[in-house]
């Protein structure tokens, strides 16, 4: 189960939009699969009663009242934007043009 | 003359409050130190001088006025860069944010500024806090202080580093696996990590949302819990904030007192495979709390030794989605891919995310990708999110038995810069005695307690305690560094090599 391919290396790393080049890949995919190796002795607790725990805290979902308040101005919330265009930011091209 | 740079904060306040000195004097102190010495150390990212002695002449102009002032008004702090600073460059170590200001203050630097504390600027950090050793910072390692060829832990060396080195009195950590820890301990200084949700993470750039926790990085237990109390408390744009009032730290720095307490060694952390002068440090440290009158139990903690492989997983699995968000899009770089006269915002993405990202933020949100997918999801997140039940429920067992838990906060003193560069599993394996606290949310603190005999280098004591039993750790922690320096005759750092001249030497 935990060997990790230098081909499911570039899958997921294409899934995260992460372009990565041959010497990357080779470098990384032996890493990878050492580290895949040692996390999957997680595997070796059997904890099938055991409730997952995903926090440390019990989480609440916070709600506010629905009321202006102060925030950013266009001009702050743009400023570090790589290109803006008529307060918007401004960004390449997502679907094709056919 | 004075020399400020020497002093602990907590003296520092009060010769600003008998009017011994002013804030502006013992900013610019500071500032000094930090030209004459961040040349080699490299502790800083930036330096806002302008900004601090601002802050500095507004403090003793409110001072002179006969205004009422916090604790530590016109103390100069450092600041982690992965905390927003209005005005102020943040990168959080990465290209991705090179050059990107804030508009907005995280909390902690609010509450920083409201309580009149000049900053002196933002400290280096591995990138996006992934590392232990701050080499994977992408504008280059700090160095060790102690011995300037040696990391400073990480991801936060940058503020330890800073603390050591005389440059800054206090700084800010942030503590997802032990990253203000572990630095402490091979830096020869004071960090704590706070019960999660006892110091608010509204504006401290994500890494994973359910370990990150900031907190104080000082040179004395006393100075950790009066930073403790200016940064700590409810806030409401922090969901996760727990809205109870911040533990009486100060009040149990100044007891220091271990009589009749109860004190726990984890047998899976307490030295085996460790280097042999840490745990004969961590021996002896604890033979001086039983001196001082604490009952020492040994206490098993099964579960711990799953806890590095089970954060490896939930770690890089919220750092995947956290860090979805740098992608050239709204700020940040942008960068287009080679040879595509017309690339789609797909393609672009990429691009930047390569050339922003260094390889330890590539491996861990591959790995995060990898164990969130279809197939793999049950048999190591889930599986991991049930160890840290386990781990919880170790810690809450262990709490039934005894007040602190106890081990040696790092497997061994500082390692050489590049040592361990390609070696990310060895990297992990540092972190081992500090991951199991974030996985339940437990605070820590790691003290120095003495230099490993085999290298010379600072060894920490971390105690545990828990959830929200903060001043726990400084009542323990205050009562070790009572009995170590009485035993030294003075602080750690004073053993420290001088760093003045040694740019010239190198």
């Amino acid at each position: 189960m935990s060997a990790l391919s230098r081909d499911e290396v570039a899958h997921v790393a294409m899934l995260a939009r992460i372009q990565l080049s041959d010497g990357e890949l080779d470098r990384l995919a032996g890493q990878l699969d050492q580290i895949v190796g040692f996390v999957a002795t997680v595997g070796e607790i059997a904890a099938d009663d055991i409730p997952p725990m995903s926090h440390p805290l019990p989480l609440e979902n916070v709600t506010r009242t629905d009321e202006v308040r102060p925030s950013l101005t266009p001009e702050q919330a743009l400023a570090a934007a790589p290109r803006a265009e008529a307060d918007r930011f401004a960004v390449p091209r997502i679907l094709d043009e056919e | 003359m004075t020399d400020y740079t020497r002093m602990t904060a907590a003296d520092i306040a009060a010769a600003l409050a008998a009017g011994e000195t002013t804030s502006v004097e013992v900013t610019q102190a500071h500032l000094d130190r930090i030209a004459e010495v961040d040349g080699d150390v490299h502790a800083f990212l930036q330096v806002d001088a302008e900004g601090a002695l601002a802050t500095a002449r507004a403090v003793d102009e409110a001072r002179a006025a006969g205004q009422e002032l916090g604790p530590l008004a016109g103390v100069p702090i450092a600041v982690k860069d992965v905390l927003a600073t209005e005005g102020l460059t943040t990168t959080a170590g990465s290209k991705i944010l090179e050059g990107w200001v804030p508009p907005y203050d995280a909390t902690v630097v609010a509450k920083l500024r409201a309580a009149g504390m000049p900053i002196l600027g933002k400290t280096n950090m591995d990138e996006f806090a992934m590392g232990s050793s701050t080499e994977h910072s992408a504008y280059g390692p700090t160095h060790n202080p102690w011995d300037l060829d040696r990391i400073p832990g990480g991801s936060g060396g940058g503020s330890s580093a800073a603390v050591a080195a005389f440059e800054a009195p206090l700084a800010i950590g942030t503590d997802t696996g032990g990253s203000i820890r572990q630095p402490a301990a091979v830096t020869g200084t004071v960090g704590t990590k706070p019960t999660y949700g006892g110091v608010s993470r509204y504006g401290l750039i994500a890494l994973a949302s359910s370990l990150d926790q900031a907190g104080p990085c000082t040179r004395s237990v006393l100075d950790a819990a009066l930073l403790h109390e200016v940064i700590g408390g409810h806030d409401v744009m922090d969901s996760t904030s727990i809205d109870a009032p911040v533990p009486p730290v100060v009040e149990a720095a100044r007891k220091a007192d271990v009589k009749g307490l109860k004190i726990g060694v984890i047998k899976e952390i307490s030295g085996e495979g460790f280097q042999p002068g840490v745990k004969q440090l961590f021996d002896e440290s604890v033979q001086l709390l039983v001196d001082r009158g604490a009952e020492v139990v040994e206490i098993s903690c099964p579960s711990f030794e799953k806890g590095l492989a089970a954060y490896y997983l939930i770690l890089p699995s919220e750092a995947s989605s956290n860090l979805a968000k740098f992608d050239g899009m709204r700020y940040g770089l942008r960068v287009g891919p080679e040879g595509v006269a017309s690339p789609s915002a797909e393609q672009v993405m990429a691009a930047t995310r390569d050339a922003g990202f260094g390889d330890e933020v590539k491996r861990r949100i591959i790995l995060g990708t990898y164990a969130l997918s279809a197939g793999y999801y049950d048999a190591y997140y889930g599986q991991a999110q049930k160890v840290r039940t386990l781990i919880a429920r170790d810690f809450a067992a262990a709490y039934e038995k005894v007040d602190v838990l106890v081990t040696p906060t790092a497997p061994t003193t500082a390692f050489k810069l590049g040592e361990k560069l390609d070696d990310p599993m060895a990297m992990y394996l540092n972190d081992v005695a500090t991951i199991p606290a974030n996985l339940a949310g437990v605070p820590g603190m790691s003290i120095p307690n003495g230099l490993a005999s085999e290298d010379g280098l600072p060894s920490g004591f971390q105690i545990l305690a828990p959830a929200t039993k903060d001043e726990r750790l400084y009542q323990v922690g205050a009562a070790l560094e009572a009995a170590l320096q009485e035993k030294w005759g003075g602080p750690i750092l004073a053993q420290a090599p001088e760093l003045a001249g040694k740019a010239d030497a190198r």
